[in-house]
């Protein structure tokens, strides 16, 4: 083997390598990796966790509530849902401008005793989808329109 | 056409360099003036994120410039490494400050677009995490190539980073679809073709081939500085060994 097969090979071993290496170490530490539940996840477990979690899904159409201005404690509730199972979350503070029904959140608390989500943060995820407002507008008349959520207003 | 043999000469490559990097520099105005126009004035508000959408002619394809700069840096590398070509050497290393500042402009604008659209500037997610370690290798590599007085010491130690930090490159790529991520897939290179209104693909695309006529130029601009660099470096060499001062400043 000339000295130039064997660098070719000595590079093209370190790559093979380290991608085994990272690999087994992804795949290993998979469920920290993964930034949010669905609510199926939490459902599939025996009991609520007791710790803080993340919480991801859709706002469910016509659950959210928003707080009366007189409430001592301002709270917005509202569901978080993927279609199959649907927990209940209660939250106070500050929405991202992107919170709305039918938009895909992630929310991060801890459950209270009644099965509900008690968040101390809510973050509002962003689809692969851009448009112009007419665009969105126009495909919502001809009734094609096929995201997640309902366009803004 | 020259052969990549006649390339490898330094000289040779000086007298193709030098009169190509005004062109692309103008160029690079030319383009980034026209992308910016389009990217602020003249290219709809999202129907969801309004004006901040604008962010993402940035951020986007600073972001694919960040990925294509270290893949193009690891293949440069490759080439020193096996075939001991000294060009692709210094074009690896002169690769390095470029990549890190687009990744840098990465994240800092992809922060600036999380904190209104998500709620939160920064979020340790499987896309931004593995965005953030692709900067550090960027420093890491720039790092080991300083620590060497000897270039082909350096060269050697910097590529076999560079080769184990490529792993990287298909963890971000694919990291929105492994695993749940507050980041978005991607819009533009998906199945099914772009999820983006063509009226926004212009100043993205504009936006794209701007960042890289500018990486062009940059990295033609930065090769010839380090090669007279380095050539001085051999001259004052030589004269410390002959025992004359020829310059005296």
């Amino acid at each position: 083997m000339t000295k130039k097969a064997r660098r070719l090979y000595l590079a093209i071993g370190i790559v093979v390598f380290a991608a085994a290496a990272v690999g087994l170490t992804l795949t290993a530490l998979k469920q920290s990796l993964t930034y949010f539940y669905m609510p199926s996840d939490v459902a599939a477990l025996a009991e609520r966790p007791a710790t803080t979690i993340r919480l991801g899904g859709l706002v469910e159409t016509g659950s959210v509530i928003y707080p009366k201005a007189d409430d001592a404690a301002p709270e917005i509730t509202f569901n978080v849902t993927d279609g199959e199972e649907t927990i209940a979350v209660s939250y106070a503070g500050i929405l991202p401008d992107l919170f709305r029904e039918g938009q895909g959140v992630i929310v991060q608390g801890r459950f209270a005793p009644d099965g509900s989500l008690k968040a101390d943060n809510v973050l509002a995820k962003h689809d692969e989808n851009y448009m112009p407002k007419e665009v969105a507008d126009a495909l919502k008349e001809k009734g094609v329109w096929q995201q997640e959520g309902p366009a803004a207003q | 056409m020259p052969n990549i043999y006649e390339l490898a000469n330094p000289v040779r490559f000086e007298r193709l360099a030098r009169p190509a990097i005004p062109w692309l520099a103008g160029a690079t105005v030319i383009l980034l003036g026209a992308g910016l126009y389009f990217s602020l004035f003249n290219s709809p508000a999202d129907y969801q994120q309004s004006d901040s959408v604008r962010i993402m002619y940035v951020h986007v394809p600073a972001a694919w410039m960040a990925l294509f700069t270290y893949t193009f840096l690891t293949m440069a590398s490759a080439i020193g490494f096996v075939w001991k070509h000294p060009l692709a050497d210094v074009a690896a290393k002169e690769t390095a400050p470029i990549g890190a500042a687009f990744t840098l402009l990465a994240l800092l604008t992809g922060a600036l677009w999380g904190k209104p659209m998500w709620g939160a500037w920064w979020v340790w997610d499987a896309r931004l995490t593995s965005v953030l370690i692709l900067f550090f290798l960027y420093l890491g590599y720039i790092a080991v190539w300083r620590a060497f007085d000897d270039k082909a010491r350096a060269a050697r130690l910097a590529a076999i980073l560079s080769f184990v930090g490529f792993v990287n490159i298909p963890i971000i790529k694919f990291s929105v679809d492994w695993w749940n991520s507050l980041h978005q897939p991607a819009s533009v290179f998906r199945k099914g073709g772009p999820s983006i209104d063509p009226s926004m693909l212009t100043p993205l695309f504009l936006m794209a081939i701007a960042y890289t006529v500018f990486f062009a130029a940059a990295l033609l601009q930065s090769m010839l500085n380090e090669l007279a660099a380095r050539r001085l470096t051999r001259l004052e060499a030589a004269e410390t060994k002959t025992g004359s001062v020829l310059v005296e400043s």
